[in-house]
This record gives structure tokens, sequence and C-alpha cells, in this order.
């Protein structure tokens, strides 16, 4: 906790939130994704429809999921389709307004590797791969990305390709002939991040209460741009605040639930 | 035409040496009990196929019964990564294994492809993605209509499908329902298919007529086992088993703390443990 009374991940989480608007339809990933678009609905964006890649269409879980298959979000949702028909009617049609993913690996351009860090063939560290993300990227109209912030995470040039963002920058979304808008948006938990509209290189817009110029160069990869106008984000309100931790409050008890050390 | 068997039987009658096979379940209704029996029975060079591999790929890839694997997510859901499947990829360990990698969109295209009786599958997938060059599987298309290139994959056509559901009839109807995934398309890709139940009803009067059943005859073989899902949830029966995710995690870590693990909690075990493993998770239901 700093002097400020919330984290750098609380901010990130809840700056998350305000990104999103009542009327996104808005795939979701799970960690902070998930409870940002969880805040969003419980606070300025009621009517949110929210979809997990399992199938669940316009869920709103009591607790934040686990997995994306969890029961609660099937529960709580206006319908769960197979996945088949979630990946080729609602994402693939073009359905989805905002695609939330998080990275292992992020460059300064938005793209994205979750696959392996070294060679594909010989990984130093296999991790889980692109699931729903190389399509989630490339069909939903925008992309946000959040992340806490390392200069292992945000490096100059990432280890594989798993999702793409704006590759090397400029039109090269458009190049390859996808018209979506790719990765608008990057909330880390130091910092606001916008692309630039002409070279796409991501842009510290505004800096969380507390945070320096040199904090957040010191945690990235890259050599940062900063905007001109260089804002700071509001800091959470009470509501956000209390909002987000009732809800990973909740969680944290009915998950503690489930367990008596067995496994299979 | 199905035939209701001891899950024993089920498996030793349908799964091979060297077959390709799905154990599919999309975080829920994972057939947990069909892939341990199929341990039990030692089955040798599998190509397992599946969109999310999770606990019990990373079991049967420990024990080296992998020979490939085609997924669009190897991980622990929620906790992190399969540690034994790492091993495998990384060092060889206890065998190397071939990787043929997707995303979850061109897993699910091929499965509802091969469903179709389709060579391929044809989708908007993999633009600007690293997986193309990687795997030689991913290829496109030209659409002959409008010019529009598009991904290509090949269908999956495994030689057997297991799933979980939560019943079947006494005429082998078998009802999925909650998240259902892939297991349709999955069971209606293979050459044979084999369902284990959490329970057998007389009829099937009482359901809403939309809801997802799998007609007797697309089934070869149909296992009572309640429970056999476990640690994976049941929609209705009983909810996930969180702790097992997380202690998989630490067993998985070691590989000799892994080999006592299967030997005491799957080898030395049978398909009617399942039931007791879920008996404190169906009040949380």
């Amino acid at each position: 906790m700093s002097e400020f009374g919330f984290t750098p991940n609380e901010m990130m989480t809840i700056a998350a939130s305000r990104a999103l608007r009542n009327d996104d339809v808005c795939f979701v990933g799970i960690g902070a994704p998930s409870a940002a678009c969880n805040v969003a609905r419980l606070t300025h964006a009621p009517e949110i429809t929210l979809i997990y890649e399992s199938g669940t269409i316009g869920t709103a879980p009591d607790v934040l999921p686990l997995s994306i298959g969890d029961g609660e979000l099937c529960e709580t949702a206006v319908t769960t389709v197979a996945v088949p028909e979630m990946f080729r009617y609602w994402l693939q049609g073009g359905r989805i307004s905002i695609g939330f993913l998080g990275a292992a690996q992020l460059d300064k351009f938005g793209n994205i590797n979750t696959t392996v860090i070294g060679d594909y063939v010989h990984p130093k560290t296999r991790l889980p791969g692109g699931g729903g993300a190389p399509e989630i990227a490339t069909s939903s109209k925008e992309i946000y990305i959040t992340m806490a912030q390392t200069r292992r995470g945000m490096v100059e040039k990432i280890d594989f390709f798993t999702s793409f963002g704006h590759g090397e920058g400029g039109d090269h979304r458009q190049r390859l002939g996808i018209d979506t808008a790719g990765p608008t948006l990057l909330i880390t938990d130091l910092a606001i991040w916008k692309p630039d509209p002409v070279t796409k290189e991501f842009t510290v817009v505004s800096l969380h209460p507390g945070v320096t110029r040199q904090q957040v160069q010191e945690t990235c990869g890259w050599v940062v741009k900063f905007a001109e106008a260089l804002d700071e984000t509001p800091a959470p309100s009470e509501l956000e605040l209390n909002t987000l931790r009732d809800l990973q409050a909740r969680t944290k008890a009915a998950h503690e639930g489930t367990g008596n050390k067995k496994a299979a | 035409m199905v035939k209701f068997l001891p899950l024993k039987q089920a498996v030793a009658e349908n799964l091979n040496n060297g077959d390709s096979v799905a154990f599919e379940g999309f975080t829920h209704l994972i057939p947990t009990a069909a892939a341990h029996e199929a341990i039990r029975q030692g089955f040798r060079d599998l190509t397992l196929i599946r969109m999310t591999p999770d606990l019990i790929y990373d079991q049967m890839i420990g024990m080296g019964m992998a020979k490939k694997i085609v997924f669009s997510y190897v991980g622990n859901p929620g906790v992190g990564l399969l540690r034994r499947a790492r091993d495998s990829i990384e060092n060889g360990f206890p065998r190397a294994i071939e990787v043929e990698e997707h995303s979850h969109a061109g897993m699910a295209n091929a499965y509802e492809a091969g469903a179709a009786g389709l060579p391929c599958a044809v989708f908007r997938g993999y633009r600007g993605a690293g997986l193309a060059a990687v795997n030689p599987n991913i290829k496109s298309v030209t659409c002959p209509f409008t010019g529009e290139v598009l991904a290509a994959v090949p269908s999956i056509r495994p030689d057997v499908t297991f799933i979980h559901a939560q019943k079947a009839d006494k005429k082998g109807n078998v009802l999925v329902e909650g998240i259902i995934g892939i297991q349709k398309e999955a069971v209606l890709a293979a050459r044979r298919a084999v369902v284990t139940v959490e329970e057998v009803v007389d009829n099937f009067d009482d359901l809403h007529p939309n809801l997802t059943v799998l007609p007797r005859w697309t089934i070869a073989a149909i296992s009572v086992v309640p429970g056999g899902s476990h640690p994976s949830y049941a929609h209705g029966y009983y909810a996930r088993d969180n702790a097992a995710y997380l202690e998989w995690d630490e067993i998985a870590a070691d590989r000799e703390k892994f080999r006592a693990w299967m030997q005491v909690n799957v080898i030395e075990r049978n398909a009617g443990d399942f039931a007791g493993r879920v008996e404190h998770l169906r009040k949380a239901a």
C-alpha cells in the first residue's frame, strides 16, 4: 500500500475499468482484465456485455472466475454457446468491440508474446500459448492491454508473435489486410499509454499518482516516449476502490470454500 | 450401437497404442476418470489432441504416453503452466514429443470441419501471428469469390474421443449442459466416442428440447462414473476443486514427486474412487 491508500495494481485495474463503456461488448481475459471489466460493470457501465471465450455471453459473475470456464459465468450469462460458435459468429463475425488481453512479453507496438521465451523449437520457457488471443487481437474492433511493468515483460523485441499488435508500426496492420484498430490502449501499474497516431508506438499519456517518468523508464525495456501534455491519472474514488476490494474479498472467500487439499 | 460398459472395458475396447485421441472438455466436464483409466492401462505413442490440455495431459505426457500433442493452450487453467508438458518440450523428459500448436479458433474450426466431414477448415485467422511460421499445418487459401486470403487448417478426425457429461438416458442418449465447450464437435469428428456420465436416468422427457443431446448412435460406449471429471466440475453436480489445481502446480514441478503421486492416486486407484473425491464439492455446487 502506498501513501495514497491504494496499490499500483489497484490503480491499474481501476484505470482499465474506466476505459470501458456501457455499450461495449468485451471479450475478457482472466486476471486483471477480468477484474477491470467486472469493476466497470459494477460501477459506471452496468449494461456492459462481458464475453468469456468458453462461450458465456453477457455474463455477470458475483465473484471473479478462476478460469474462463467457471460455472458462475454460465449461470449468470444471457446465453452460453459452443466454442466454435463463439469464435465464428461472435468474434470473427465482428461483434466484439473490445478485446482485453494480458501479456508475458510486450513490445512498444503492442505485439504480444505468451508462447515461448527463447527459441520456439528449443524454448528456454514454454508458456501456455495463444489460446483465443491471436484472433481476438485481429477480429475485435479495438484491443486494450493491461500488465504490470517490468523490464523482462516490456521488451524491445518479443521472442514470438503470439498476437499481432501494430507489427513494425505505421500502417503494418492495413498492409496485412487487417481492418480493425488493434491495440489502442495500454494500462500498466504506473501509467496509461496510447499509440502515436502515425508511428503507432505506445506513448505515455498519463502517469498514475506519485509515479515519476524515471520509474516508468526504469521498468521498461525500450526508450519511453512521453506525450507533451502529460496527465495525472485521477486517483481511485472511494466507490471504485470499495467495489474492487469487495469483489476480490468475495472471490477469495468463495474459492477458499472449495479446497480441502485433495487433488487428482 | 452404444454399449453401457464398465470404464475399464470401455477404454480397453476403444483405445489402442498409436491412436490419435481427444479427451475434450473446456475447463468444465473434463474426462479425468477416463484419462486415468488410460494411464492405468499404459497406452503408448498416443497423439493427444485437446484445445486446453490441462492436468490430464500433463499426467499422460509425464508418464511418457504421448508422441505428439495438438493443442491451443498448454496451461493449468487459472493457475499457470503445465510443468510435465514443459519438461517434455524443453528437456525431452521422459521423452521428447512433437508439438502441433494452434489458436483456439483454429482448433474449434478444425473440430467443426471434422464433424462436418470436410478435409479442412477455412477461417479468418493467424494474421500477423508467428504460429503460421512454425506449424506447417497452417496454410492459406484464397476465397474464389472475393479474393480474400484466409487461413486453412486440416480438420481434426481423432480415432477416438472421450468426454464426460451429466447424464445418459436408458437408451444411451447423452445430455451435456452448462459450458458445452467443444464436446459435441469432438464426438462427431471422431471415429469412435466414449462418454462417462454422472448418472443414468429413465428418459429425457422432462428436458427442454433445445438442450445439447448426443443421440445414442453417435457413441460407442457409455460408462457411469459419478465424479468422473474431478477436479474440474460438472454443472449442477459439483464445483471445481480449485485446491487440487493449485496443488498440482507443486506436484508436477518435481519429477519424483509426480511419479509418487501418480502411483498412489492413479495407478493404485480405480474409477469407483471418483465419487468420493467430489463428495465435499457437491455441497458447494
